[in-house]
This record gives C-alpha cells, sequence and structure tokens, in this order.
C-alpha cells in the first residue's frame, strides 16, 4: 500500500464529506475527516460514526447532511461503542445472507469524546476488536464548548479552564499519550499523524488503518484557529513546526511494532512551535523562560521514549 | 400441544429470547439480570442460537453499541437492571428519539442507595419519561409472553419505539415456576422477520442517524414521537389478540382481577399481584367486595381505560414498589390519580409505597388494605393519602 500514493488522483478523488456544512473556515478537524475518508478506495462501501462535536453538530445539522456515506451519531461519550454495534450488526447480517455487500467502519471523535469522556468506550471498542477505525481528531481542547482544556491539551495552554493569570501559568500537566494507551491494547494498527507533506502521512496511515483487518486507532492532530489563536493560514506551518520540534511525532504501531516514520535531521526548538499560537503567548514574557524550559524537557524525553520503544 | 416446564423467570425470557434468535445482543452483567446473557451466551456456544453477542465493557456501551446495531438494521435486544438501567439513562432517550425498536429485559431491582438487589421499581420508574414501551409482568409465564410480544409490538410500522419487558428481581426473575412454552413452529412465523424501511447498512439507500436539530425542527420530531406512543396502545392490543391464538391467554393492558362488582380496589404492579389475589380471594370468601386491577403495559399509559374500569368503584389504593421523592407519592399513583380526576371519578384514593428494596408485601398486608378501604369509603380519608406499608415502626 505504501507505494500507492499519487497526490494529484488522491485528491481528484471525490468528497466523502461533501463541501456546505458549517465548520469554521480552515478547521483541521475537517481536513482530518476529508481527507481519511479520501483513503477509502473509490467504490468501497463505509459506514461513517461520529461523537458529539463540533463535527458532529455542524455537519449533520437536520435537514442537511454533509456525508455521501450512511453516518450515525449517537452521543458524546459513546463513538467506540456506537460504531461497535454497527459493525456486529454487519457480521450478524452478513452471517444471515442479508447483506452481500462489504462495507468498512470509521468513526471520528474530537479529543474530548475520545481522549476523555469517550475512553472507557473507546477501550473496550479496541478491546474487542471490532473492525473499525476510531480516528480522534485531535485539537487539544473542547472547542465545541469553547475551548476547555482536555487530557489531550498541551502543558501551560491557555485555556479556558486554565486561563492564565497572576497564579496561573496555564494547564498544569502534560497531555495524555492517547496513541501509546491504545496500543497497549494490541490493536492491530494504532498511528499517529497530522498534516505533512502533502497528506501522504495521513493517507498511508488512513489506508493502512481502514483496510487492516480489525482494531485499529488513528490520531490525527487536527489544529483549531480559535482555539489555539493563530492566523488560519498558519495551519499548515503549525502542523510542520508540531513535526520538526518532535511536540508531535509521526509514529505507527503495527503489530505491536513501533516505527517513527519520520527524524527530523534538525530537531528544532519547542519555540518554533509554541510562538506561533495565541494560547501560548504567555510563555514568551520575560521571566518564563523557565515553562519553556519544562515544556522542552517534557518533549526531549516523550521523544527519546518513542526512538527507544522503536529501536527494539 | 404447548410444552409444560418448570422455569425461574429468566430462564423463561431467555429461551423466547432463543425462539427469537435476534441478529445481536450487546450486554453487561448485573444482578439480577444477569444469568439472560449468561443463558443467551451458552445456547450460542452449544449452537442453539446464533445471535452476535457483545460483551460490553459497561451497560452505557451496551445501549449504545444497541443503538448501533439497531440502526445499521439488526434485530437487537439487550438486558440489565437497576443502576446498569440508570447508566443507560442518556442513551434510553437517545434510542428513543431514533425510533429503534430495541427489546430490552428489565429484571427490576432497586436503584441505590442504600446499595440492594432487590425487587423495586425505582428502575424503569425512572426511565418512565424516556420514550420507551413499558410492559410489567407478575410471574414468569407473563414475563416469557410478553417477551415474545415485544418486537411485534416495538418494530411495527406505526410504533418503531423500544420496549422494555420488566419482571419483578428475584421475586420472578429467580424463583421457579410451572410455565407452558410455545413450540418453535408457532413462535417464529407469529414473531416474524425483521425487515427494516430504513437502515445504515441498506446498499441501496443511505442514511444519516442522529442529528443535530435546532428548535426549528426539533419539536416536530418530538411530537412524532409522542404520536407513535399514543399508537401503541392499539398495537398492543391486536398483538395480544394474535398472541392469544397462539397461547391461550388473554393479555390487555391490564388485568382485572374480581373487579367487576367491587367496592374497592389496589392497583398495582408485579409480582406482588399474585399475594394481593390471594387477599381478594379470602376476603371475598368473607362476602367482601374486593378487586384487584393489575396494570401491565404502564408506557403508553392506559389512563383512560383504568378510570373506566375503576369508575364503579368506592376507594382505591394504589401501590408504588417506588418511591417518588416528591413529598406526594410514587408514580403509578400520581398518574393514574389524575386519569381518575379527568374521568370524573369520586372513589376516594390513597398512594401507598410498599415493597422498597424487597420487602415481602404479605396477604395479611393486603388485607389490611382493603379493610382500610373499606373504612375509608364509610368514613372519609382521614389520615394521609400517602403512606408507606410494612415499614418497621
Amino acid at each position: 500500500m505504501e507505494n500507492t500514493f499519487n497526490f494529484k488522483e488522491i485528491q481528484e478523488r471525490p468528497d466523502r464529506l461533501a463541501p456546505g456544512h458549517r465548520m469554521c473556515a480552515g478547521c483541521g478537524g475537517t481536513i482530518a475527516v476529508r481527507n481519511v475518508l479520501k483513503a477509502l478506495h473509490p467504490g468501497d462501501k463505509a459506514i461513517v460514526g461520529n461523537a458529539t462535536g463540533c463535527l458532529e453538530v455542524s455537519t449533520f445539522m437536520y435537514p442537511y447532511t454533509a456525508y455521501e456515506d450512511s453516518y450515525i451519531h449517537n452521543a458524546f461519550e459513546n463513538a467506540g461503542a456506537t460504531l461497535g454495534g454497527v459493525e456486529t450488526a454487519y457480521k450478524a447480517l452478513k452471517k444471515k445472507g442479508k447483506i452481500k455487500e462489504d462495507y468498512k467502519f470509521i468513526t471520528f471523535g474530537g479529543d474530548g469524546g475520545t481522549y476523555d469522556i469517550g475512553f472507557q468506550s473507546l477501550s473496550g471498542a479496541m478491546e474487542r476488536g471490532h473492525d473499525m477505525v476510531y480516528v480522534c481528531y485531535d485539537n487539544g481542547a473542547y472547542m465545541n464548548t469553547g475551548i476547555q482544556r482536555s487530557s489531550a491539551t498541551p502543558m501551560y495552554a491557555d485555556t479556558t479552564t486554565t486561563p492564565t493569570g497572576s497564579e496561573s501559568d496555564g494547564k498544569p500537566q502534560a497531555r495524555k499519550d492517547l496513541a501509546s494507551i491504545i496500543a497497549a491494547h494490541n490493536v492491530p494498527y494504532v498511528g499517529q499523524t497530522t498534516f505533512v507533506g502533502n497528506m501522504k502521512d495521513l493517507y498511508t496511515k488512513a489506508e493502512r488503518a481502514i483496510y487492516t483487518p480489525g482494531a485499529a486507532f488513528l490520531n490525527v492532530m487536527a489544529p483549531c484557529p480559535r482555539g489555539w489563536r493563530y492566523d488560519a493560514p498558519d495551519i499548515i506551518k503549525i502542523c510542520k513546526m508540531a513535526v520538526e520540534t518532535c511536540y508531535w511525532p509521526l509514529f505507527e504501531v503495527i503489530d505491536g511494532k513501533w516505527v517513527v516514520n519520520y527524524e527530523p535531521k534538525n530537531k528544532l526548538p519547542i519555540e518554533d512551535f509554541l510562538r506561533l499560537q495565541g494560547r501560548f503567548k504567555h510563555l514568551f514574557k520575560p521571566g518564563n523562560e523557565h515553562l519553556i524550559e519544562a515544556f522542552q524537557a517534557e518533549v526531549d524525553k516523550r521523544w527519546e521514549d518513542l526512538k527507544f520503544r522503536a529501536s527494539k | 400441544m404447548a410444552i409444560k416446564e418448570r422455569m425461574s423467570g429468566n430462564e423463561a425470557v431467555a429461551y423466547a429470547m432463543k425462539q427469537i434468535n435476534p441478529d445481536v445482543m450487546p450486554a453487561f452483567p448485573i444482578t439480577p439480570s444477569t444469568e439472560l446473557p449468561q443463558f443467551v451466551a451458552n445456547y450460542i456456544a452449544n449452537g442453539e442460537m446464533d445471535t452476535e453477542f457483545i460483551p460490553v465493557e459497561s451497560e452505557h456501551s451496551s445501549m449504545s453499541a444497541a443503538i448501533g446495531a439497531e440502526a445499521a438494521g439488526a434485530r437487537t435486544m439487550t438486558a440489565t437492571s437497576s443502576c446498569g438501567l440508570a447508566l443507560m439513562w442518556e442513551v434510553l432517550y437517545v434510542a428513543a428519539s431514533n425510533r429503534l425498536p430495541i427489546a430490552m429485559a428489565v429484571v427490576n431491582r432497586a436503584l441505590s442507595g442504600p446499595i440492594n438487589i432487590n425487587a423495586e421499581h425505582s428502575d424503569s420508574m425512572g426511565a418512565r419519561d424516556s420514550g420507551w414501551l413499558q410492559i410489567y409482568a407478575e410471574n414468569n409465564q407473563e414475563a416469557y409472553d410478553n417477551f415474545l410480544q415485544a418486537y411485534r409490538i416495538a418494530e411495527h410500522k406505526n410504533v418503531k419505539l423500544p420496549i422494555m419487558i420488566c419482571q419483578d428481581g428475584f421475586i420472578t426473575s429467580h424463583a421457579v415456576e410451572n410455565i407452558e412454552l410455545i413450540e418453535d413452529e408457532l413462535v417464529k412465523p407469529f414473531v416474524g422477520e425483521y425487515n427494516p424501511e430504513h437502515y445504515l447498512l441498506n446498499p441501496e439507500e443511505k442514511m444519516s442517524v442522529g442529528p443535530y436539530a435546532v428548535s426549528n425542527y426539533c419539536m416536530e420530531a418530538k411530537k412524532a414521537q409522542a404520536v407513535a406512543m399514543e399508537n401503541a396502545k392499539e398495537v398492543i392490543l391486536d398483538v395480544a389478540k394474535e398472541f392469544e391464538q397462539i397461547s391461550g391467554r388473554k393479555y390487555g393492558f391490564f388485568e382485572e382481577y374480581r373487579l367487576d362488582d367491587a367496592d374497592y380496589a389496589i392497583v398495582a404492579i408485579g409480582s406482588a399481584c399474585g399475594t394481593i389475589k390471594d387477599a381478594v380471594d379470602e376476603l371475598r370468601e368473607q362476602g367482601m367486595k374486593v378487586g384487584l386491577l393489575k396494570v401491565r403495559v404502564f408506557r403508553p399509559f392506559p389512563g383512560e381505560e383504568m378510570a373506566e374500569a375503576l369508575r364503579h368503584v368506592k376507594s382505591i389504593a394504589i401501590m408504588d414498589r417506588c418511591e417518588g421523592y416528591n413529598a406526594n407519592g410514587g408514580p403509578l399513583g400520581a398518574e393514574l390519580t389524575a386519569a381518575l380526576y379527568r374521568a370524573k371519578c369520586n372513589a376516594e384514593v390513597i398512594n401507598l409505597v410498599y415493597g422498597l428494596s424487597g420487602r415481602d408485601l404479605r396477604v395479611q398486608d393486603a388485607k389490611a388494605i382493603y379493610e382500610d378501604l373499606a373504612d375509608i369509603a364509610a368514613n372519609g380519608l382521614k389520615d394521609s393519602h400517602y403512606r408507606y406499608i410494612g415499614l418497621r415502626e
């Protein structure tokens, strides 16, 4: 599958998330969904699931749906169980000869619905091994309700529930490493990606996730211009900096084998990622150098740990 | 010829599940409904069923997976009790509003706290406004019969609502009694195949389930759901008539036990009705004109019909195996009293809370209630209309 990436051909595939939805201009979540769905081979049928969040309330507002495939939204915290139910129905009906067609099962959730409130439902679905892909579009906060911190929010980010102030440097905790946690479920495929290099990394991982039998998990960093406070056209630059600073490493865990997909020749300092975003503005005030040092130390530790896992 | 057997209520419902053989069952164990997924898992393990069982990690996921499976086009069932039902709460509404005819065996048990595993109706009564149909059973036979009728009612094109088939935890779920089972050859054509009109896995048609709807549209969806609940009344009676043809057993919204000419009536739900019937028989022997109205269908609420059946009665005790924590009484008390008022019934009405957390209601308790009703009818209501039965002094 690796050598089949043809940017032009893939981008010319019809969108399975139709335009006309109400997501913000420049929303990373939409870029993630459109590109993951482009990894479905043309003609292949899919059922798309969705946790409650920006994506759901903006793409399926009665009586309009933006989905070219059949789609189900249930609630905030149960996208894993819901799509697991759909996939099991497929198995049952297929077994009884009631349907002949093949289907793929892909569900989307934000980091709120995935890392936090939907964590148990996701864990259950992964552990049971439903033949499905859970895609987290991780924008690092509860954006739908107005930028509250999540366990995916990076350290020191200024959010509406971790506001900076005279007694606060922003979010005190570092982010949860969800991709590792799902990898610990021993599912056949876990991938972490974002929008870099003509979407090749995202496409390749989405295709592998979709076409690997069993449960697969894809964690896609999907910046939110509102929550991260950057100029919308800067999204690709931010994604590049996230990868070049090793804040957001590109990696896969294939049948338990860890693979780092990209190692920067010159790992850039974390400031190059942080500086582009208003949520980290306070870190650049004189006297806050130690916060950037602590952030850098956390990034370095996780990067070394990832490389160690991949070296085994 | 019907099959004579001895079974517990859980075994009986599990047997109905086997006969129906739905496509999917997600379930999570909780006392006293745990046996249901166990029986089903055993039937599957031994090739007696080919239902796909999903051993979910919680009841919230159980109902969530049931919603996914049913929306996908699969006939789906689950089972739960008490806190398990409470954990499903949010998604019960999603199942009903998406008009998904899931069948759920509810083995009634007290909600916490204190934590208690015995019979009480607080679990399903708490979910009474979630948009689910609710049918209750007095004994194992009724639990079995009701489950066999469940999909016919829920899946009917004028209804399309999920259904709870309720029985009392331990008292009927675990007590072994005689039962008449119906042969597969009769059950299968009665229940029929599930062929939904719209479903996710239909290759001929794409659909989206579970929209966000603004106030311009949302209210009409809710009204349509309310109409479906009203429609269910006719369907429940039609299905009961058809069921009588294969079983010889008659069902309606409620059972009237020696109520025709009764002066004093008890209205109750579930297993306690068996006890109350004994009290009725004993008092009738002594010449006292007493009767029972046993509620079978609580959702939709047959208020008008119950009021009509009780019109001639002088005094009524409405029994709730559930506290309402509203300083006014229980849910059956509230709804039936309102229905009696609307029907301009003049009977004195009291609302009795009984049997919480598995406390027994004895024949002498029921007899004492009838004595009280006679006194109230003769001398008027002197004490509160809202009382407890069987409370430790």
